[in-house]
């Protein structure tokens, strides 16, 4: 790991400032992919500003018809609350599958939506529940802050604060995890919204997460795992490496789609 | 040419012996229930603190990436990867390591107990990881731990000898026991 000094700012503001003044700085709360970066020397942050101190951050409350989790919430937090668990399960339950108990304790939401890992679960139900990112500066919707592999929109000195998720009529999520690395092979998340239904692929898309339009479609029509015999997804677009075939997990999707469907209906 | 060489050679071997410029953070921090205060280099894993400053070598190096869990300490009662947490970080926190559990010369804590008497290790490097993770299972989930839940909980634990069936029993049998010392 490369030098570098450390700041902890009590407020966003004060962490916002911080980003502003040192340009190259880089934001840490749970640390669980910063550092592992920067000890592969694949990051040399000059400064980095810890925003694990500032009080309220991670917040989880519902807010009118939005259940509302703050930035630094760490998985364990969004697992254990009573709050998401009787809001949104499905998501308290990705919360729990995320790493291992120890990891879990650590990491946060904000961190991991900000990192968009093309592998990471949490990008999967943000897009599909049609989620806000607000920040210190703005909101985003979930379609216009994942922006490919590795990038958001976030800008250098901006900072997610919180994540507003609006209420589901059902939603599930279920993953093929990777038998050595445990990440996502392959992530579905359904959710079947008041207005429409959206199905968000996290672990196959080589440009990171994305919607299975085609699923949506037919699951509009009626919210059941029959109506998608037939329909499959294109290996077009998706990561072919040593862990699977496009063709492998373009079957995945169909496979995990149909598995999540059931699960949001059994519920 | 050779001379102009010998020159920059010089030039690089000067620069390397110049003092580098070190950021220094003090921290205090609680650890095994003693004080703690440091002037460490804010890159200072907490796993390195631990065991380079403090010499509490109970806590192991394994993966060093954050999979292996031999380096589980407790950070405010809850088990954590120290070899991907900044020691700067845990400033102002209370750190628990396997030297915590039980005074030099007092009886082990329940679960060393019963990792000794179910032979939970084999060559014992994993043990001081999955007794902290064993001892965070227990606080989370309580005391009557079922293999499927305790095989699950160990997901970011591996013992390279295999040795999972005595540490799963030895897990089961601690959590009982824990909560008949509680």
């Amino acid at each position: 790991m490369y030098e570098f000094k450390y700041h902890r700012p009590a407020t966003v503001r004060q962490a916002a400032n911080l980003l502003v003044k040192n340009e190259d700085a880089k934001v840490i709360a749970g640390g669980h992919t910063l550092v592992p970066v920067m000890k592969q020397r694949l990051a040399s942050p000059p400064h980095l500003v810890d925003l694990s101190h500032i009080e309220g951050l991670n917040a989880i409350e519902m807010k009118g018809r939005s259940l509302v989790i703050g930035a630094t919430a760490t998985h364990a937090d969004v697992a254990n609350s009573a709050t998401v668990r009787e809001a949104i399960p499905a998501l308290a339950e990705l919360a729990s599958g995320i790493g291992d108990p120890a990891v879990r304790h650590k990491g946060t939401i904000g961190g991991s939506l900000a990192n968009n890992d093309p592998t990471a679960d949490y990008p999967a139900a943000v897009l599909a529940l049609g989620a806000t990112i607000v920040t210190n500066k703005r909101r985003l919707k979930a379609e216009e802050f994942f922006q490919g592999l590795f990038s958001t929109a976030l800008e250098n000195d901006e900072i997610i604060t919180r994540v507003m998720f609006p209420l589901p009529k059902k939603a599930a999520y279920i993953k093929f995890r990777n038998q050595a690395s445990r990440y996502a092979l392959v992530g579905v998340f359904v959710a079947r919204r008041p207005s429409d239904v959206r199905v968000a692929v996290t672990g196959a898309g080589s440009d990171g997460v994305f919607r299975a339009t085609a699923f949506e479609e037919a699951l509009k029509k009626r919210f059941s795992h029959k109506v998608l015999e037939g329909i499959s997804a294109s290996p077009e677009g998706l990561n072919s490496d040593l862990h699977g075939s496009a063709e492998y997990r373009a079957h995945l999707i169909g496979v995990l789609t149909r598995r999540a469907v059931e699960a949001a209906t059994a519920k | 040419m050779t001379f102009g060489m010998t020159i920059n050679a010089c030039a690089a071997d000067t620069a390397a012996v110049q003092p580098k410029r070190v950021l220094m953070a003090k921290i205090s921090l609680i650890v095994n229930g003693n004080p703690v205060n440091a002037n460490i280099d804010p890159r200072t894993l907490l796993v390195q603190f631990l065991r380079e400053n403090l010499r509490l070598t109970g806590t192991h190096v394994g993966c060093d990436t954050s999979q292996c869990g031999a380096c589980v300490v407790h950070l405010d009662g809850k088990a954590v990867k120290s070899c991907t947490t900044l020691a700067v970080m845990a400033d102002g926190h209370e750190v628990r390591t396997i030297e915590g559990l039980a005074a030099d010369g007092a009886p082990l804590h329940p679960m060393q107990e019963a990792f000794r008497e179910h032979h939970g290790l084999q060559c014992g490097f994993c043990t001081p990881g999955m007794i902290m993770t064993a001892v965070d299972l227990v606080n989370r989930k309580g005391h009557d731990l079922s293999d499927d839940v305790i095989r699950e909980e160990l997901e970011g634990n591996l013992c390279r000898c295999t040795g999972y069936q005595n540490i799963v029993t030895s897990i089961a049998a601690g959590a009982k026991a824990m909560a008949k010392s509680a």
